[in-house]
């Protein structure tokens, strides 16, 4: 079995308006998964569908070849799940909450307690340990929210959210430590955010939501790729003087595709890289290219466009 | 079910651990001594024959001017304490972001919710027991008097009729727990209900009977008659009477009728008091709307939440 989770053409309407739309969403072992999307784009309630805490309008989710509707618990056995805004028994210690997880995962007690001292040593809360939860810190919460997602030794980990609203050092423990169990302990991951730069480093590869559809999936290459897939390059050039018969003999070489002028500068879209005869037929009609640069499509551009378009 | 006992430890602790409990633990306190002392002062004065027989539960029933007798705390105080305990069941895991987590984890989602009840029932039978505990201890203290087996009997059923009157208005309090969003939205729904079984429902079975069967000068025995039974029916639709007529029938061996009684009626009656089981037979029906309506109300939460949606918010 290559992929641990697969939708097919999930959907989920409330009140008649689409909150996720014909998800096709596709992870492989081991890998840590980067869901992406801005607010409201459907990541939470997608999470929920795989996770079987909500059932699906139509379409079907699978997770370790368990069907999430029908055999919840057998997916809950083998996922951990860190809600967004993760909340804790406030008047229970840090232990305390740790041990009613396991509890409820029905893991024996002796067992529980070894393993938990080691969760809150990974994720830095052995001195808080016994500190009730009340009293913790938004990123502290968010730590042992990760704590209590390995300490039911889980073979897939959904993070929803995890680095929202916490400070960049916290940010920062929390990547960390994502990596860290990824790689240690071979949990696959699949993390939500609409903090694009935050998570795409850490991302094996990406899914990209928003109003409720996948909009392009694999590693950030091949979505970079994707969306150049009609070979397209942009060329801004600015020259010092611009005539219209400059922008005729642009259009008349071979490649451009189209050309677009605002001031002294154009847009030349071009099938490849034509910068070298682009500056000769500039110099040719006696004007001199001043600045000229391709815009490359990194992640960030293509996330922001797409949420434009969304 | 492994996972609901697992539920029903941590809630049941949660319960012990909270300022709540304390409140209530020093309420059993107040109640218990208040309630001795009424006792002994007012017991003896004016003993029938009758009554001598039953006099360790004199220890419930008795009251003094200001001081309440102990059933009349349990039906005035007992939904509060249900309702302490259950308005926010549901709603702070909501607010508090705790459910999404424990429902992620391998549990049947009812497990969660009868863990709870069963949590809270749990506390108020102790709770009850305790307060019932040091009334016959100090009873015993301060009269000498050893209840016999028929009294235990008969306070052992007042237990458990008090356990299910106080388990209705703890299932209604996670009900609204359930429905609103907010748990001061669920305690004030709540505490209007109770008022309005408490207070007002006096007021509405009179109008009714009122309107229904009119009570002048020239009404006929008959006539009043039918607005007191019309009354006492309406009262009944209230958790708060059907738990009053049970305790006054299981605590006072003597009673066997409720409301108006005609002089027709009484002709010829013995006034010996009844066996357990005929006191029981007279409030069966009281009995039964009370089980009901715990039953009725739980499950009616029990639906909803089991049908609520987790939804991303």
């Amino acid at each position: 079995m290559e992929w641990i989770v697969e939708t097919n053409e999930l959907s989920k309407t409330y009140n008649g308006i689409k909150a996720v739309d014909q998800l096709n969403l596709r992870i492989k072992e081991g890998e840590i998964f980067g869901f992406l999307g801005p607010n409201g784009a459907g990541k939470t309630t997608a999470i929920l569908m795989i996770l079987g805490l909500t059932e699906p309008t139509s379409g079907k989710v699978e997770v370790y070849g368990y069907d999430a509707t029908r055999e919840p618990l057998k997916v809950k056995r083998v996922s951990g799940y860190l809600p967004e805004n993760v909340g804790f028994y406030e008047d229970l210690t840090a232990k305390e909450n740790l041990r009613y997880i396991t509890r409820l995962n029905g893991i024996p007690d002796k067992e529980a307690l070894l393993k938990i001292e080691e969760v809150l040593k990974e994720v830095g809360l052995s001195e808080a340990a016994d500190t009730e939860v009340g009293k913790f810190s938004k990123g502290m919460k968010q730590r042992l929210g990760m704590g209590a997602v390995v300490v039911k030794n889980p073979k897939i980990a959904i993070l929803d959210e995890p680095t929202a609203g916490i400070d960049p050092e916290g940010v920062e423990q929390i990547l960390k430590l994502i990596v860290k169990m990824s790689r240690e302990q071979n949990i696959t991951m699949l993390i939500s955010s609409h903090l694009l730069y935050q998570v795409q480093r850490i991302c094996d590869r990406v899914g990209i939501i928003t109003k409720g559809r996948m909009i392009a999936q694999g590693s950030i290459d091949e979505i970079g790729k994707e969306i150049m897939k009609k070979g397209e390059t942009l060329l801004e050039v600015q020259v010092s003087k611009v005539t219209p018969a400059l922008l005729n003999s642009i259009k008349e070489i071979e490649g451009v595709k189209d050309i677009e002028k605002s001031d002294n500068r154009f847009l030349v879209k071009c099938d490849r890289d034509l910068r070298e005869k682009i500056s000769r037929t500039i110099v040719e009609s006696g004007s001199f290219p001043l600045q000229m640069r391709t815009q490359d499509y990194t992640l960030e551009e293509i996330y922001i466009k797409y949420f434009r378009e969304g | 079910m492994s996972r609901l006992r697992v539920v029903f430890w941590k809630e049941l602790a949660d319960y012990f651990g909270s300022l709540r409990f304390l409140i209530l633990f020093i309420i059993i306190c107040i109640t218990g001594s208040s309630i001795t002392y009424i006792a002994s002062q007012t017991i003896g004065q004016g003993l029938t024959k009758m009554s001598v027989e039953f006099i360790f539960l004199k220890l419930f029933t008795s009251s003094a001017g200001a001081l309440p007798s102990f059933t009349f705390f349990i039906s005035f105080f007992g939904p509060l304490i249900g309702i302490i305990l259950g308005f926010d069941a549901i709603n702070s895991e909501h607010s508090r972001g705790t459910m999404s987590l424990v429902l992620s984890q391998p549990i049947f989602r009812d497990s969660l919710i009868n863990g709870k009840f069963l949590a809270g029932l749990t506390t108020v039978a102790i709770m009850l027991m305790g307060i019932i505990l040091v009334i016959s201890g100090l009873g015993l203290y301060t009269l000498g008097i050893i209840p016999n087996l028929a009294e235990i009997l008969r306070i052992g059923v007042f237990f458990i009729a008090s356990i299910i009157y106080i388990g209705f208005w703890l299932s209604l309090g996670i009900l609204f727990s359930i429905l609103f969003k907010r748990t001061a939205s669920s305690s004030l729904a709540s505490i209007t209900v109770w008022i309005f079984f408490t207070f007002f429902i006096y007021m509405v079975a009179s109008v009714i009977a009122d309107q229904l069967a009119p009570v002048t000068h020239t009404a006929t025995a008959e006539m009043i008659t039918k607005n007191e039974y019309l009354k006492n029916m309406i009262m009944r639709i209230s958790p708060a009477t059907l738990f009053e007529e049970i305790a006054v029938a299981v605590l006072n061996p003597s009673v066997r009728v409720f409301g108006f009684i005609l002089p027709a009626q009484v002709k010829g009656l013995i006034p010996n008091p009844l066996p357990l089981s005929q006191s029981i037979m007279v409030v069966w029906p009281q009995f039964v709307g009370l089980i009901a309506l715990m039953l009725i109300c739980f499950a009616i939460s029990y639906v909803i939440f089991m049908r609520q949606e987790i939804r991303a918010t």
